[in-house]
């Protein structure tokens, strides 16, 4: 077993925080992981990636090759669309609804949007929105992280554990921030009626 | 050391915090550094976690000599730097193989191939080959960490500084890592002044025994681990050699096409001759990857028969400059590699950029509304987040080269006659180079203009505390000679931009040597302060 993920969005995100997430679930669950970091100028609001490799045996690259991913995790819509040509042919892609506007030449939402959800396995959330709602506005990358967890090769209850490592010395009211990011990013993935009728709207708008 | 990092199982590391931890591992007793991807979070690890003194020193040079000093008490010491920083510390550097380390000296420096966050891909395998030290090249982590933990051995053993060359991929690589038994701190020792005054009759003593060790330090990369030959009997056709990180894509690749060459992988050096020969008696083609230059491939022709071929670099067969991975490998095996989907629109570039409220902006905002008044005038920048500032939307900045270069290049073309000249640079990047040219700029009293962007921290690479507070930078201009009534410090802030437009006016306006200190602290580190506060 194999599973490379794609962890894009821009700087002061939380793209790096994702994939200590996933990967410290996934050592939990036994399996390997190997995640490839961008630090230094890169997060100064520019464009942020992270290459992360699951596996149950011996990992070599540090990087997924183009074609290789079976799953990207964009934190921005443009974000996400500047990696698709690193999805495997039945990868998917999941990607929050919010754009970060820091450049001038930002192309119209709603071509993005769009472009994502015509994507084979494109689909989108509105990943800040949930988190503000959970209570923690900060909260959208956890919520990312919901919303891919039934995708992953680990148990919801790993990633939850995983979470609640991370965010334990962050105090009470930050851990169950979080914690509520997580099951409403990971609801709202289930319950396609809800993810469907925006992406209706989406498309037909 | 907190216990859970000690002798633990298996731990998520990065490839720098591999190599801290072997270095408290290895039972160092302190470490130097200036903060450059992708070493920074060397010691920001070993700051972290260790109970050993983990110093941001004034530049790379200072660091190396501090780790010098450590070595010629007995002590083992870690240094680190990226590649750039190792020009500056290239003179301690190169004649601390002319003298005799006592305890473990080091050098761990992290090469940016691709150009992440530098101005240049030069790759360090050149200068430890140049001072004739021995290096140890990591594939992984894992190696990072064992490979630290080996260099401490072997400088000791050889009485040698030893490099560990990291790249971009191993620095900010994360995986799991076994550590193993922590070893104590050495004692203290006494040195011999032979070995440490190079004087020409000493250093040409040295000198020889360092060429005369090179049979043993051969010996040991020939039969090291880390230098692994694998034969195929069935295949003679093509020979691969592979160095450090590189490893990990031929293992990929070699898999994917279930193709089986002869092998040798390096990650011990000098080149490991006899392994290469053996190799080379054994195929009629050997192709060469490598991350980073073609040094292995260059190396090669003087160790192999003419009629064995060489690819790689040299020959055009990988790209010479960037980043290797999958793909190239493919390609270099004559395979087209896999695709992925088409990305369905242009995405536009998003490059990094200022922070919103940077304090730089409220400079460049002022300087940009001064500079409007002349025809041609030139801005020297620097290394820092300022550079940015070459970008639009603000747009100044004629050059960046190496730290410090704005001051000396503006005085450079002062002299060639340019009006009005600006150097930009930051309180950090002053105090690590910059202070030398503006003496040359005094002596000269030299018509430009001195901008100081004081921001309290080394912020591109993660807000460090810089070395000395403002103040500090005020009373060093002033000593050095700048005119006390041409050298102002001004607290900056958005509402006093035409306060501080009308100051550079005049400073810039007068015909000699005049410094701008702006301060106004980094709002990122406010913010990481903040929420250290918080939590
Ligand atoms: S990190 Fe600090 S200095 Fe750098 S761009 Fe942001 S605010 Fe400006």
């Amino acid at each position: 077993m194999k599973f490379d993920i794609i962890v894009a969005g821009v700087g002061g995100q939380g793209v790096l925080s994702i994939g200590a997430i996933v990967s410290a679930a996934a050592m939990r669950s036994g399996l390997r992981a190997v995640q490839s970091e961008v630090h230094g100028m890169s997060q100064r609001g520019g464009a942020v990636v992270s290459h992360l490799r699951l596996a149950d045996r011996e990992i070599h690259s540090p990087t997924i090759a183009h074609g290789g991913a079976d799953l990207i995790i964009g934190l921005e819509p443009l974000e996400s669309l500047r990696y698709v040509d690193f999805l495997a042919a039945g990868g998917s892609l999941i990607s929050a609804t919010e754009p970060v506007l820091n450049i001038p030449d930002y192309p119209p939402i709603e071509e993005v949007l769009m472009s994502i959800l015509r994507l084979p396995r494109g689909r989108v959330i509105e990943a800040t929105k949930i988190a503000r709602e959970a209570g923690a506005v900060k909260a959208a990358n956890v919520v990312m992280v919901g919303a891919a967890v039934d995708f992953l090769p680990v148990d919801a209850a790993e990633v939850r554990c995983a979470i609640a490592d991370a965010f334990r010395s962050k105090g009470e009211r930050l851990l169950g921030a979080n914690l509520a990011a997580f099951e409403a990013g990971q609801r709202a993935m289930q319950h396609r009626e809800l993810v469907d009728e925006f992406e209706t709207f989406v498309l037909t708008n | 050391m907190p216990d859970d990092v000690v002798g633990a199982e298996v731990r998520m590391l990065l490839g720098d915090e591999a190599v801290a931890l072997a270095a408290l591992h290895s039972g160092i007793s302190a470490a130097y550094a200036y903060p450059g991807t992708p070493a920074t979070e060397i010691l920001e690890a070993l700051a972290f976690h260790g109970d050993k003194p983990a110093t941001w020193c004034a530049n790379e040079k200072t660091a190396y000599e501090q780790a010098l000093g450590m070595s010629m008490a007995g002590k083992r010491a870690l240094v680190s730097m990226k590649h750039v920083g190792l020009n500056v510390a290239a003179d301690p550097f190169m004649n601390s193989a002319v003298v005799h380390p006592i305890g473990g000296l080091v050098l761990a420096v992290a090469d940016d191939p691709g150009m992440h966050s530098s101005q240049n891909e030069q790759d360090s395998r050149f200068y430890a080959d140049f001072a004739r030290v021995p290096c140890l090249e990591p594939a992984d982590p894992q190696q990072a960490y064992d490979m630290t933990r080996e260099a401490f051995e072997v400088s000791e053993c050889f009485r040698i500084p030893v490099m560990l060359r990291l790249v971009t991929r191993i620095a900010h690589q994360r995986a799991g890592v076994r550590t193993s038994a922590p070893r104590e701190e050495n004692a203290l020792a006494e040195s011999d002044r032979a070995d440490w005054v190079l004087l020409p009759g000493f250093a040409r003593r040295n000198w020889r025994k360092r060429i005369e060790q090179r049979k043993e330090i051969a010996g040991w990369t020939e039969s090291s681990g880390h230098n692994a030959l694998t034969l195929n009997d069935s295949f003679r056709e093509l020979g691969v050699i592979t160095t450090g990180l590189v490893r990990s894509y031929f293992l990929e690749v070699s898999a994917a096409l279930g193709l089986t060459p002869s092998h040798l992988h390096i990650g011990a050096y000098p080149i490991p001759a006899l392994l290469v020969r053996q190799l080379a008696d054994h195929v009629s083609e050997i192709l060469v990857i490598e991350e980073g230059y073609p040094y292995v491939e260059r190396m090669l022709r003087g160790l192999i028969p003419p009629f064995v071929s060489i690819r790689g670099k040299e020959s055009g067969d990988i790209p010479a400059d960037g980043e290797l991975n999958q793909e190239i490998v493919w390609k270099a095996f004559g395979v087209e590699p896999p695709h992925g989907l088409a990305i369905p629109m242009h995405v536009a570039e998003r490059p990094p950029r200022l922070c919103d409220g940077c304090p730089h902006i409220d400079a460049y905002n002022a300087l940009t509304a001064v500079l409007g008044e002349y025809e041609s005038p030139l801005v020297t920048s620097d290394i820092g987040c300022y550079t940015l500032g070459a970008l639009p939307p603000i747009g100044v900045g004629q050059s960046c080269v190496c730290m410090g270069a704005s001051i000396g290049m503006a005085k450079g073309a002062a002299e060639a006659g340019v009006r009005p000249v600006v150097a930009v640079i930051g309180d950090s990047t002053f105090l690590h180079s910059g202070i030398t040219p503006l003496m040359d700029a005094v002596a000269g009293n030299t018509n430009m203009t001195l901008l100081i962007l004081d921001n309290d921290v080394v912020a591109m690479t993660g807000t460090q505390p810089t070395l000395l507070p403002s103040s500090r930078i005020a009373d060093i201009v002033r000593g050095i000679g700048v005119p006390p009534e041409h050298c102002h410090v001004f607290e900056s802030h958005p509402r006093r931009t035409a306060e501080l437009t009308e100051l550079l006016r005049k400073e810039i306006a007068h015909g000699g040597l005049s410094a701008v200190i702006v301060h106004r602290p980094c709002i990122e580190a406010a913010r990481q302060s903040r929420k250290a506060r918080a939590s």
